[in-house]
């Protein structure tokens, strides 16, 4: 069937099977392969991306239930070459190790930082909670999430106390 | 040289070691890293794996006509297919044979069946459901300890080992000083006897495994994208297994994510993608699922330990021993150096002084899935440092002793270095006192232990159900394995490649056996360039994960990397230099012994002005300037590294817990670790090491668990039964550091990549057990196994509750 919806800004329609996931639609029709895929139970959360500025696990969403709906991925995160603030937070916090988890952690972090520009240590906690990483015990995570938080225009900005 | 000598690059990056941004990070932040899933070929077909449902089961049959007639598939493999090809079995890495498509019958739940290759994934996994197997049923062996039972089924039915003791029994396999051991244990004053279970868990990376395929049949080239910690000797292996001529393999490994030991071995899926691109001529991706990662890939651990310890009533630790019934499962396909069967795990005498120590390894076969070491254990050091540990605290407990104070009465000193273990390991160096007083001191110890008193003493009147404990350990690992006359895998010597090139404009390449599944070497090895030539570290590019493109090697894990390729970048390093310091002594006209070195630049001593930066230097090489005889043109240099010896890297723990004692409910209210790897090239990679194998650990003591049903059903299979730490389990860790250089490694580092997840462990039980006052639970303390605990009967962890 065929399916449109707008990923990252621009309108994408596709011939697919109904029972496509769309963690695989944006991966292998889409070439987006940012959004990763870690697990069958919804669990990892290394596939979360954005439906209507919401943070979704690709991997249990039809691809289909997208449909006339905006799709946001990690690739949309920068500003061409300018990392956003939480990618720079990242780096700067050393939030990543292998890199697999990241693009999902982000996602879910960036929608808690739209919501509450200056979280706390336990509700970054309890956000991120869906979404597993193997490499860094979450401390750096936590910390490159307060790095965005205190830097809301990235590097060069700092929330004056 | 200390951090703030060093100098700065325009860039803003040390010039050596030092705090410094990823360069990986750059494109992992963008989401343009390239996994192996992520390898798109054109004309890729896509494979999928049949498993089977049962343990242990006779194949009677299996019809794959359904499969074949469906419209997308090209090709279906099973091991018939296989064995007209001679693929059907292959070498493990530990002189034992593994199926890769079963032929005669299965032997543990998940093994491969059958190879299913379609136009697209999905297709692939509908014709699985077209395949008709029969199987006939045997009864599984899913107890280590009924294994070697007069009754218990043979598992390996296909080995001719007429000497077997057992046709179940794969090795005894001893270390230490028995005699002497038994001596000092009939004459000790106090002797405590505990056993205990290190489970089997799984490293479960967020990646799974998975290759991409693709043999060129012009050419006769093989290129596999594939996820390997080790992509030299699986190249190797491949040549070996496939009778492929090795020159005309390339194993890439391309991003890595994540490792921990699930990588190093050859699974069947990847032979099957290069069988399913051989019959069809096309490149094949095969990436499994997570169900399939967790139920038929390298598990870890499945150590069942009986411990005894002797000593003195004042507290003086006399002796240990110990006797392992190791479930290996239905292949022996742990990966460790061939002289060591159990990997390292005699070091189990630990960080103490004392002279009597025996370990009796009896290793078994049982109907699960093969593996063995992994999960970022050290070769088995994470077993040791458990027993130790665990043993330290019954012994402290026995004596009533407070557990640090017994510590510190017998770890060894720093005089003591080098100092030779019971067991025959020779420790390079270390000041375990002072790890040990320091990481007391950020925790505050006594402070908490009066806080401890009063919780106690609150539970005991009634007044709470909520209690405390505070759990050490201090760890000695022995990584970086070689040296190659000792340690190799498959005969292929433990010693790593290295080369560097310095390009005319004094901008470098260096390439490396040992491949990062997130330890950030491309960061770090331009790093020791920069420590060692002055050239920025952004000036240095790093290659690896290619084995057209890098030297030999057998790659990363044991944290084998800065101990051993880190050795051999410094090696090549200084071999640049000192070419470096020829070429400027014939540009500036002087004997190169008239030169001095300071960090990017040769000088003329006593003349500073007069001299050549190494960005100079290298023009020059390139350019017309006249050499000195025998002195070729260039900047470069290679290396092999062959380690004289292991490092010796350690560290002190203590995790504070608060422990419901109606629900059995643990939280981890604080992580201290002090951890002493020698000088750090990167503070902050260092520490973000540490952090991930902290949660290792409390995902082990606390969650973390593969056990099996009757019928050998695994009972982890997946993310919603094998529960992974998230950010809630896990406290802010409070790290310190202590540094003592290993005296035989050219830059004195001793690697770091599996200390925490070595070390934590036994810290957070120790801790557990310490606030309910119990002597031993196994791991992992979910809230039913320390109530149980407390109620006085323990659950068994590794079977199921029938
Ligand atoms: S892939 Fe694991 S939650 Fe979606
Ligand atoms: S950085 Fe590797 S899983 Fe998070």
């Amino acid at each position: 069937m065929q399916v449109t919806m707008t990923v990252n800004g621009d309108a994408v329609t596709r011939e697919i099977e109904p029972r496509m996931l769309l963690v695989h639609f944006v991966r292998d029709e889409l070439g987006l392969t940012g959004t990763h895929w870690g697990c069958d139970t919804s669990n990892c959360g290394t596939c979360t991306l954005w439906i209507d500025g919401e943070p979704v696990k690709s991997c249990t969403t039809l691809a289909v239930m997208a449909g006339g709906h905006e799709v946001r991925t990690v690739e949309d995160l920068a500003d061409g070459a300018n990392l956003s603030p939480l990618q720079q937070g990242f780096m700067e916090e050393h939030g990543l190790q292998c890199g697999f988890c990241t693009p999902g952690m982000m996602m879910t972090a960036q929608a808690l930082l739209d919501k509450q520009p200056d979280p706390d240590e336990a509700t970054i906690r309890e956000a991120i909670c869906g979404n597993l990483c193997r490499c860094t015990g979450y401390e750096n995570i936590v910390k490159a999430v307060r790095w965005a938080a205190e830097h809301p225009a990235g590097a060069d900005s700092e929330v004056s106390a | 040289m200390t951090a703030t000598d060093v100098p700065v690059s325009a860039e803003g990056n040390p010039i050596g070691f030092g705090r410094m941004l990823r360069k990986e990070d750059a494109r992992f932040l963008r989401g343009r890293g390239k996994y192996v899933d992520d390898v798109q070929l054109k004309g890729m077909l896509h494979g999928a794996i049949l498993r089977s449902p049962f343990a242990h089961a006779r194949i009677v049959s299996i019809d794959t006509s359904a499969a074949e007639a469906h419209p997308k598939v090209k090709a279906v493999v099973t091991g018939a297919v296989l064995e007209t090809l001679n693929l059907a079995w292959m070498p493990t890495l530990s002189q034992d044979t593994q199926s890769v498509l079963v032929t005669d019958k299965v032997r543990f739940q998940g093994q491969e069946v059958a190879f299913v290759v379609a136009e697209d994934h999905y297709s692939a996994r509908d014709a699985l459901d077209l395949i008709e197997v029969e199987y006939e049923q045997l009864p599984a062996v899913y107890d280590a300890k009924k294994a070697l039972d007069a009754d218990a089924p043979a598992i390996r039915d296909d080995l001719d080992r007429p000497d077997a003791p057992h046709p179940n029994h794969i090795y005894d396999w001893e270390a230490g000083n028995k005699e002497h051991t038994e001596e000092v244990f009939a004459n000790a004053e106090v002797v405590v006897t505990q056993e205990m279970l290190y489970p089997r868990v799984h490293p479960a990376p967020m990646e799974t495994c998975g290759s991409v395929a693709d043999m060129d049949p012009v050419s006769g080239k093989l290129t596999i994208w594939t996820t390997t910690q080790a992509p030299h000797a699986h190249r190797t292996l491949y040549a070996l297994v496939a009778g492929l001529p090795e020159h005309k393999i390339q194993v890439i490994s391309p991003d890595i994510g994540g490792g921990f030991g699930n990588k190093v071995g050859i699974y069947p899926g990847y032979v099957c993608s290069i069988v399913g691109s051989i019959l069809t001529g096309k490149p094949v991706k095969w990436v499994e699922d997570r169900s399939e990662n967790l139920m038929s890939t390298s598990f870890a651990r499945d150590y069942h330990m009986t411990g005894a310890i002797a000593a003195t009533r004042d507290g003086k630790i006399q002796g240990l021993k110990v006797d392992v019934l190791a479930d290996h499962g239905a292949f022996n396909g742990v990966a460790q150096p061939t002289k060591y069967p159990a990997g390292f795990f005699h070091i189990f005498t630990g960080s103490y002084d004392y002279d009597a120590a025996h370990c009796n390894v009896k290793a078994v076969y049982t109907n699960k899935a093969p593996g063995g070491v992994a999960y970022a254990c050290s070769f088995r050091v994470t077993e040791a440092v458990y027993l130790v540990e665990r043993m330290v605290d019954c012994l402290a407990q026995e004596l009533g002793m407070d557990p640090a104070e017994l510590r510190m009465k017998n770890l060894l000193q720093p005089e003591q270095f080098p100092y030779t273990t019971p067991t025959g390991w020779e420790y390079d160096s270390g000041d375990y006192p002072r790890a040990l007083n320091k990481a007391m001191e950020i925790a505050g110890y006594d402070a908490l232990r009066t806080e401890q008193a009063e919780m106690r003493r609150a539970y005991e009147a009634g007044e709470s159900q909520n209690l405390m404990g505070i759990g050490i350990s201090f760890f000695t690992e022995g990584v970086g394995a070689g040296p190659k006359k000792h340690m190799d895998i498959l005969g292929l010597g433990m010693a790593d490649g290295c080369e560097l090139r310095i390009h005319p404009t004094g901008k470098g390449v260096i390439r490396l056996s040992v491949q990062s599944q997130g330890q950030g070497h491309e960061t770090t090895f331009a790093q020791i360039v920069a420590q060692e030539l002055g050239i920025p570290p952004e000036d240095i590019d790093v290659v690896h994960g290619d084995t057209d493109n890098t030297p030999f090697g057998l790659g990363t894990y044991g944290s084998r990397s800065t101990p051993v390729s880190g050795a051999a970048a410094a090696v090549v390093s200084r071999r640049v230099r000192d070419k470096a310091r020829i070429i400027a002594a014939a540009a500036l006209e002087c004997s190169p012994d008239d030169l001095e070195w300071e960090p990017g630049r040769w000088f003329v001593k006593g003349d500073p002005d007069r001299g050549q930066t190494i960005q100079e230097i290298a023009m020059a090489a390139h350019g017309s300037l006249e050499l000195p005889e025998g002195v070729e043109g260039h900047l470069d240099a290679t290396a092999v590294y062959d380690p004289p010896e292991l490092t010796y890297p350690f560290g002190a723990y203590i995790c504070v817990t608060d422990v419901d004692a109606g629900t059995g409910q643990v939280k981890v209210r604080r992580f201290i670790a002090v951890d002493d790897c020698g000088p750090r090239i990167n503070p902050m990679i260092v520490d973000g090491q540490i952090h991930g194998g902290l949660a290792d650990g409390i995902g082990m003591a606390l969650m973390e668990l593969i056990a099996f049903d009757s019928n050998g059903t695994n009972l982890g299979g997946s993310f919603m039964d094998y529960l992974l730490p998230t950010a809630m389990e896990c406290p802010s860790y409070e790290l310190g550091e202590t540094v003592t250089p290993s005296p035989h490694h050219p830059l004195g580092v001793k690697g770091v990549g599996e200390s925490a997840t070595v070390g934590s462990p036994a810290a957070v039980v120790n801790s557990v057990l310490d606030a309910i006052q119990i002597r031993a639970a196994d791991m992992p303390l979910t809230p039913a196994v320390v109530w149980r605990a407390m109620q006085g009967s323990p659950l068994r962890n590794d079977l199921a509750i029938e």
